[in-house]
């Protein structure tokens, strides 16, 4: 296996994670929701796909497992900011917080145990044609789920009566209610939704990607993926490039230290955090003047009756 | 049935005076429950965390110790919020600050530079800190960026600054090859109040920034421009506020005194530069700034009780076998008790039964 297809290869596995929590909090910020508890999600999501996989020897048990903490912990946060309309901005701070302290809680006795990492597909004759093989035909199921979970936001989005009655709620609460439509439903189904989707991106993480946990192991993923919806201008085709990207940014980091270039590793690492700046400030400044971003995104609505 | 809100006509006077008392009711209810599950007693586990500490005069101070840092960055954050400017990453500039002054010490180790020394790390503590905080101010006023996101990526940057100088070119030489700095000389370490304890004069300058931060809020234009961009941005358009120069200044005050808090810590409990010198004072100021209903005063008194729970957690590892983490679950439950609490303040909850089914519209 060439360098070359192995980088592009390991830049998938990177990128995964990122896309599966981004394209869940597209959706709720479509939907006029900030939820900043990303990070928090995704951890409670890593460590419990992790206990579930490890007491069953199921990497789908894993994570259903993951997905169900995810709503679980969104569940919170949408009684907090829209059942009791609270600050979405200190509510998804108070999920982060909250999240992480119950990772690091429910994984202390989980520490150095060790599951069977996700298995890969397996096509006999595609799955070894040169280059492009393991490619395309190579993947854990996550890689594909991520894939297909995109492509169904872009097309529910874009194409259907639901995604309409999603962009009205996030764009103009006011008047989706006075249409009818229950916009505390609308945005608590969009949030919960996030979650499930922080939650499996997760568990890819200790089920696939690094087939342990450890403390702290999303390394600030969930907020890359907040800064990814931004990047994307809340489009979900974009999402994936901008996944791509980051991924791409992750691993650069890790193959710069093999190659010893005389750079210290910290500034290797902090690679990933630097760019996500670069990149808010060049998206932002772009469209500075004309906004993309969901006309009601992190406000509160309470209907006057 | 389903939960609806219904706006008071008037703030509940009331119930903004009982809402941290509410919030820290409900956490102890709920902590009951979780420690119950644990199988452990409830009513030993929240002695420990919430009594203990209260009973002896080492732990007494360590809540002071610890309690002055968490004071201190919260009341610049409660600038920052009530301005409606959300500064999240106060943890790197507090390590910013930390490292800032740290250079100063090092710098001057073994010659004797003078009492200028501890004053000027003070001062470079807080410069790097507002300088610090400046980033994601300014990529938010000029750009349009999220200042969320850009302070909090800067915590990482920050940290891994801190882990490069530490094990890099600030490393002590006769340090057995540990990731930190030599300890501090005396004159580059915070003078005690109390002899024999950790108690340092920190704790002074914690008392002005509440003071300072009083009055600004209660008794001067700026302050009064503060409350009115946070709560009525239109009205602060047509007084000619520039919201913009707000974010800018409050920005930097909290940056600062989150940067000295961070030197203060180097220099007064810790005595070296290692790469942990804080357990996420920076996040769980943030707590500390909102259980204190975002007012100076209200943060000293919140301030001392989170500081309680992380002594309270110290002595749960030892005493109950409870892993650390075990202090983050209550401060993110008490803050969404918090909130929760304070929503009353604006609305009463109504149980009211659902006329139609959810999610049909009329199209």
């Amino acid at each position: 296996m060439g360098l070359f297809e192995a980088i592009l290869l390991s830049i998938i596995t990177a990128s995964t994670p990122l896309l599966l929590a981004a394209s869940g909090e597209l959706i709720a910020e479509r939907a006029g929701v900030l939820n900043l508890g990303v990070e928090g999600m995704m951890l409670i999501g890593a460590v419990c796909g992790f206990a579930g996989a490890w007491a069953t020897g199921s990497t789908a048990i894993g994570a259903l497992c993951g997905i169900v903490a995810g709503v679980a912990l969104a569940a919170l946060f949408a009684l907090a900011a829209i059942g009791l309309a609270i600050n979405q901005v200190a509510a998804g701070l108070a999920l982060t917080i909250l999240g992480t302290g119950l990772a690091g809680l429910i994984g202390a006795p989980l520490v150095g145990e060790n599951i069977a990492a996700a298995p890969h597909l397996w096509l006999p004759g595609l799955t070894d044609l040169p280059l492009i093989g393991k490619l395309l035909f190579g993947q854990d199921a996550f890689v594909y789920l991520a894939i297909g979970l995109m492509v169904g936001i872009a097309y529910v989005l874009a194409r259907t009566r639901t995604g309409l009655i999603l962009r009205a709620v996030g764009d103009d609460p006011a008047s989706a209610h006075a249409l009818g439509y229950n916009v505390a439903a609308v945005r608590t189904l969009a949030v919960l939704f996030g979650g499930g989707c922080a939650g499996l991106a997760g568990a890819y993480l200790t089920l696939a990607y690094t087939p342990f946990y450890a403390p702290g192991m999303t390394a600030g993923r969930g907020w890359i993926a907040l800064a990814l919806v931004v990047f994307a201008s809340w489009r979900p085709g974009r999402l994936v490039a901008g996944a791509a990207l980051f991924g791409a940014v992750s691993i650069l980091q890790l193959h710069a230290q093999a190659f010893g270039l005389g750079v210290p590793s910290q500034l290797m690492s902090a690679l990933p955090y630097l760019a996500t700046v670069v990149v808010l400030v060049l998206i932002s400044r772009i469209r500075r003047g004309g906004s993309v971003a969901p006309a009601a995104l992190g406000t509160t609505f309470v209907p006057e009756r | 049935m389903a939960l609806v809100l219904e706006r008071r006509s008037e703030r509940s006077v009331a119930i903004a005076l009982a809402s941290p008392l509410l919030a820290i009711a409900l956490t102890l209810v709920t902590m009951t429950v979780v420690f119950a599950a644990l199988g452990q007693n409830p009513a030993t586990a929240l002695a420990v965390y919430f009594i203990t500490p209260l009973t002896d005069g080492y732990s007494l101070q360590e809540i002071a110790v610890k309690a002055s840092p968490l004071v201190m960055i919260a009341v610049g954050l409660a600038l920052c919020y009530r301005a409606n400017a959300w500064n999240i990453g106060a943890e790197g500039q507090l390590l910013i600050g930390a490292i800032a002054g740290s250079g100063l010490a090092v710098m001057t180790h073994g010659a004797d530079p003078g009492p200028w020394l501890l004053p000027a790390m003070l001062l470079a503590g807080a410069l790097a800190g507002a300088a610090y905080a400046l980033i994601p101010a300014l990529c938010k006023v000029k750009f349009g960026a999220s200042e969320i996101l850009v302070s909090l990526m800067l915590v990482y940057v920050a940290g891994l600054l801190l882990d490069y100088l530490v094990r890099g070119p600030w490393r002590d030489p006769a340090g057995f090859n540990f990731p930190t700095t030599a300890e501090f000389d005396s004159a580059a370490t915070l003078p005690l109040l109390i002899a024999g304890s950790r108690v340092h004069a920190g704790l002074i300058l914690t008392l002005v920034a509440v003071a300072a931060a009083a009055i600004l809020l209660g008794r001067t234009l700026k302050g009064f421009e503060i409350r009115v961009v946070g709560t009525a941005p239109r009205a602060a358009r047509f007084a000619g506020f520039n919201a913009d120069r707000l974010v800018l200044t409050t920005f930097a005050i909290s940056g600062a005194l989150a940067g000295l808090a961070g030197l203060i810590e180097v220099a007064g409990p810790i005595g070296h530069l290692q790469p942990d010198i804080s357990p996420g004072y920076g996040f769980t100021a943030i707590i500390v700034a909102f259980l204190g209903r975002l007012n100076p005063l209200g943060i000293l008194a919140s301030g001392l009780f989170v500081a309680m729970t992380f002594i309270g957690g110290e002595q749960a590892q030892i005493a109950l076998k409870l892993p650390q983490d075990m202090t983050g679950v209550i401060q993110g439950i008490l803050l969404f008790y918090v909130l929760a609490c304070d929503s009353l303040i604006l609305y009463r909850i109504r149980w009211r039964s659902l006329q139609r089914k959810a999610l049909h519209g009329p199209l």
